[in-house]
């Protein structure tokens, strides 16, 4: 636990930077389906900012299993239900997008 | 000292893939680039000790989004760039983003971080949930709720992705590619399964085993195999309801029938079969997880049974 003092401000950085460079490609990023890359790089970051604080936040000892870690579970578990509603998400914003450059494509095309 | 290297190493690699991948001229650069992020966000999980995570990413952070990605950028032309930003455009966008990170940083670097009454409370009544691995046991017993409405927005997003994808043209397939995928299956199927068992007491669970399963069965599928996978078969579509039907019968007949010390608890199971109801309820949830996660990457629509069109003509004219 004590040599993640130093990486646990690391990895904070990390996780804001993340959502800093997802905001960014989201405002900017030309093409819809960068914006959706950009969300997922966003979620990335704001689960990274959870796991963080599971490992930090995790001061009991009863939870580990191999006397390692100690960490969150209800945040672990959260997450992991975080990723897949994302990736359900995405298939549905990019199945939207399909359609839309569909229609797109029809009305372009007297 | 060599571990902070290694930290450090890995979040430089992590932003700057990110950032690449946003600033990339390319749609086809900034999908691989985030598929190399994914792979090194799950070393991040697996370095910040949630070997769950770790699984799940591997497989669905990089493997499936990538899928979905290329899938979606297959349709709109590999080539298609976009118009340039000026100077101007990138400027104010980057000085809001930049005030916002300040804002972040200051807030969660305050941040104090305490654990709650919420961990102490998992490993008190570990004991009593029926499987041996915290993670397990909050997601398919303490929260199943959670779990529960997860399987329903999984349910949800495929019937609307069924329901707006335009149908995929599928080109020919490679011999090469077709005879490795057949040489993959057994090991994926394999691989799940053992993923689930050990969820039980290890890292693993539903959602690695399904997400694993997905990934075998979309290689197979995209190199037209597995042809029975598709939304007209009948079986299918029970194999996509399956794993909410047996979550909830099983609620219901852990409801109605309930074990004599408590009052009945809606989704929840009595401490002396537990572990076999999330043995059960994960089997089929992994089934679920694993069909729905597929079909949502090879989409066809509701219409279309299956399209296959050889050429596309209006492919040169586009690109």
């Amino acid at each position: 636990m004590a040599e993640l003092i130093g990486s646990g401000i690391l990895y904070y950085l990390t996780s804001a930077g993340l959502i800093a460079i997802g905001v960014y490609g989201f405002i900017t990023g030309p093409e819809i389906l960068r914006r959706i890359l950009a969300l997922n790089i966003i979620s990335a970051g704001i689960f990274m900012l959870m796991i963080v604080l599971a490992y930090r936040g995790g001061a009991n000892p009863a939870i580990t299993t191999d006397a390692t870690i100690l960490v969150d579970p209800i945040l672990h578990a959260l997450v992991l239900t975080g990723l897949v509603v994302a990736v359900s998400t995405t298939a549905f914003a990019l199945a939207l997008l399909a359609r839309a450059k569909r229609h797109a494509d029809a009305s372009e095309q007297p | 000292m060599s571990l902070l290297l290694f930290d450090a190493m890995l979040c430089a690699l992590l932003l700057m893939l990110a950032l690449s991948s946003m600033l990339s001229r390319q749609l086809v650069d900034a999908i691989i680039l985030y598929i190399a992020f994914g792979l090194l966000m799950a070393l991040a999980w697996a370095r910040l000790a949630a070997p769950d995570l770790a699984l799940a990413e591997a497989a669905i952070g990089a493997g499936l989004t990538g899928a979905l990605c290329f899938t979606a950028l297959a349709r709109q032309g590999l080539h298609a760039a976009g118009p340039k930003l000026s100077r101007q455009q990138r400027f104010w966008p980057g000085l809001f983003v930049l005030i916002m990170l300040t804002g972040l940083l200051l807030s969660l670097l305050q941040l104090q971080v305490q654990s709650g009454p919420l961990p102490a409370a998992v490993a008190t009544q570990l004991d009593n949930s029926g499987v041996s691995h915290p993670v397990t046991a909050v997601l398919l017993n303490f929260r199943s709720w959670d779990t529960f409405m997860e399987l329903v927005v999984l349910l949800s997003a495929l019937l609307g992705t069924l329901k707006v994808t335009p149908p995929l043209t599928q080109r020919g397939n490679w011999a090469l590619s077709r005879s490795w995928s057949q040489l993959l299956a057994p090991i994926v199927i394999f691989l799940a399964g053992y993923v689930l068992w050990a969820g039980a007491s290890q890292p693993g669970g539903a959602f690695q085993a399904g997400a694993l399963l997905a990934a075998g069965a979309v290689v197979l599928r995209l190199n037209k195999q597995l042809n029975w996978l598709h939304w007209q078969n009948g079986w299918v579509r029970l194999l996509t309801v399956i794993g909410l039907l047996v979550f909830s019968l099983v609620a219901i007949v852990a409801w109605l029938l309930p074990v004599i010390p408590a009052k009945p608890v809606w989704l929840g199971w009595p401490p002396a079969v537990a572990g076999a109801i999330i043995l059960l309820i994960e089997t089929f949830a992994s089934i679920a997880i694993g069909i729905t996660l597929t079909l949502l990457v090879v989409a066809e629509p509701a219409n279309h049974p299956a399209v296959i069109t050889h050429q596309r003509t209006e492919e040169g004219a586009h690109g």
